[in-house]
């Protein structure tokens, strides 16, 4: 049997409480104990950060964190940032620049640009792709992505 | 061996230094490293897990009469974003920097760096040069015993250290440089974000009038460990710094390290990045 350990937090703005494993990573959690697969799995070892989530503030890789340490902290996962109207606009943006093509790295590109964006990162080019030298997109070629973050940033392009 | 049994979230310094007296237990900060180390079988945790998180003595950064104190705690996005550390030791923002992603830079520990005890470890080389020590804490009798060590005696080994399993590091003190001193660290991989090391180098002293003095010289990933590199170092102190000590310093410096080949370079390419990157530097300070 393996240890279990409740906690409790918020996530997306209402206070859960799950019993997890205690070795068990916050993504796995997400996923297969709350069932909401927003986030995604991708490598488990922090190189693609398609598994992006924000803990009190920052952006950081779920795959990297113990679920247990997520215990009385402030977790948003794409899935909270719905009814947002400043992911809104990022959303918009990356459909009208054709930021996404697969999808899959979508989620976590999303999640860091917004945490990009609320922590004052300069919005020129040169910042948004330091910004996201975290995550990784097979399918764009960055270009299309750096340019929808860039339209929101309110930085001249 | 034994499994995984507790798990503990001390709220205090004396609680986690107590929990570590059986020395059964395995430390959890950032958990950048321990999360993926466990989950793919290549660290097995002991059997208590210790999350440090919650210790207030471990976090913040402060300067303490001639030291600057950085907590265990701190992540390397909040070294990278003090005021304290962009004015007095800008060469630990240039190391954070190059440190992996924006993610990683967010959650990840300067203790846990330390503790990790890569070679390749990004902050380690510039630490060395700035003469840090490692505080370490314990609870021998009923009272805790603090005790720091020079971080150039720490590394024993690719991820062993001389903390022994009942310690826990509680910060890294770092002597304030005095006027004239110049630091620089330079790390080169294939791509700048999350890359690990192929070499970095780390050169600080005081610079006057052409020559440097008090010299340190640090080398990652050529050894089992982070190096100070001795010779390189004696071989600097009080040189006038003109094109031909630069290069007989770098050809110093190439035979002093002793690399191996692996997947990220041959150990000829690290002894020669060692010796252009160590020109490159010295040139640099010359010119300044």
């Amino acid at each position: 049997m393996s240890l279990k350990h409740d906690i409790e937090f918020k996530l997306n703005g209402i206070t859960r409480r799950v019993a997890v494993d205690v070795s068990m990573n916050a993504l796995a959690m997400l996923r297969d104990v709350i069932g909401l697969t927003g986030t995604k799995y991708g490598c488990g070892e922090g190189e693609c950060g398609a598994c992006t989530i924000q803990v009190d503030g920052v952006s950081l890789n779920s795959c990297l964190m113990f679920a247990v340490d997520c215990d009385g902290r402030n977790v948003t996962t794409i899935e909270g940032l719905a009814n947002d109207s400043k992911a809104d606009a990022l959303r918009s943006a990356f459909v009208e620049h054709g930021a996404v093509q697969c999808g899959f790295c979508t989620p976590g590109m999303i999640m860091q640009a917004d945490h990009l964006l609320r922590s004052g990162c300069g919005g020129d080019a040169g910042s948004i792709k330091r910004g996201i030298e975290g995550n990784l997109c097979r399918c764009t070629g960055y270009k299309k992505i750096i340019d929808a973050i860039a339209s929101v940033s309110g930085a001249p392009s | 061996m034994t499994e995984l049994k507790h798990y503990f979230a001390p709220t205090s310094l004396d609680q986690a230094v107590e929990c570590l007296k059986d020395g059964d237990v395995t430390i959890l900060a950032g958990g950048t490293d321990l999360t993926p180390q466990s989950q793919a079988g290549r660290l097995k945790i002991k059997q208590t897990l210790m999350n440090i998180r919650h210790i207030p003595q471990l976090s913040g950064i402060t300067l303490e009469g001639k030291e600057i104190r950085i907590g265990a705690l701190t992540t390397i996005t909040e070294i990278m974003e003090h005021p304290l550390i962009r004015e007095r030791l800008p060469v630990l923002v240039v190391a954070c920097d190059h440190f992996a992603s924006d993610q990683i830079r967010n959650a990840g520990t300067i203790g846990g760096n330390i503790c990790n005890a890569s070679p390749a470890g990004d902050m380690l080389i510039p630490l060395l040069v700035l003469d840090a020590c490692v505080e370490l804490a314990s609870m021998p009798e009923n009272k805790i015993y603090r005790h720091c060590m020079p971080l150039s005696t720490f590394f024993v080994g690719p991820g062993k250290t001389r903390k022994s399993l009942c310690e826990l590091v509680t910060s890294v003190r770092i002597p304030l440089p005095a006027e004239g001193h110049v630091a620089h660290f330079y790390k080169h991989g294939t791509r700048p974000a999350l890359d690990i090391s192929t070499i970095s180098i780390g050169v600080a002293g005081t610079f006057r009038d052409g020559t440097l003095s008090n010299v340190r010289v640090a080398f990652g990933a050529v050894a089992p460990t982070p190096v100070r590199a001795s010779q390189t170092e004696q071989a600097l102190e009080g040189q006038r710094l003109d094109e031909a000590t630069i290069e007989k310093i770098a050809q110093i410096a190439r035979d002093e390290v002793k690399p191996i080949d692996d997947v990220r370079a041959t150990a000829w390419y690290r002894k020669e990045m060692i010796h252009n990157i160590t020109k490159r530097i010295l040139s640099h300070v010359a010119q300044a």
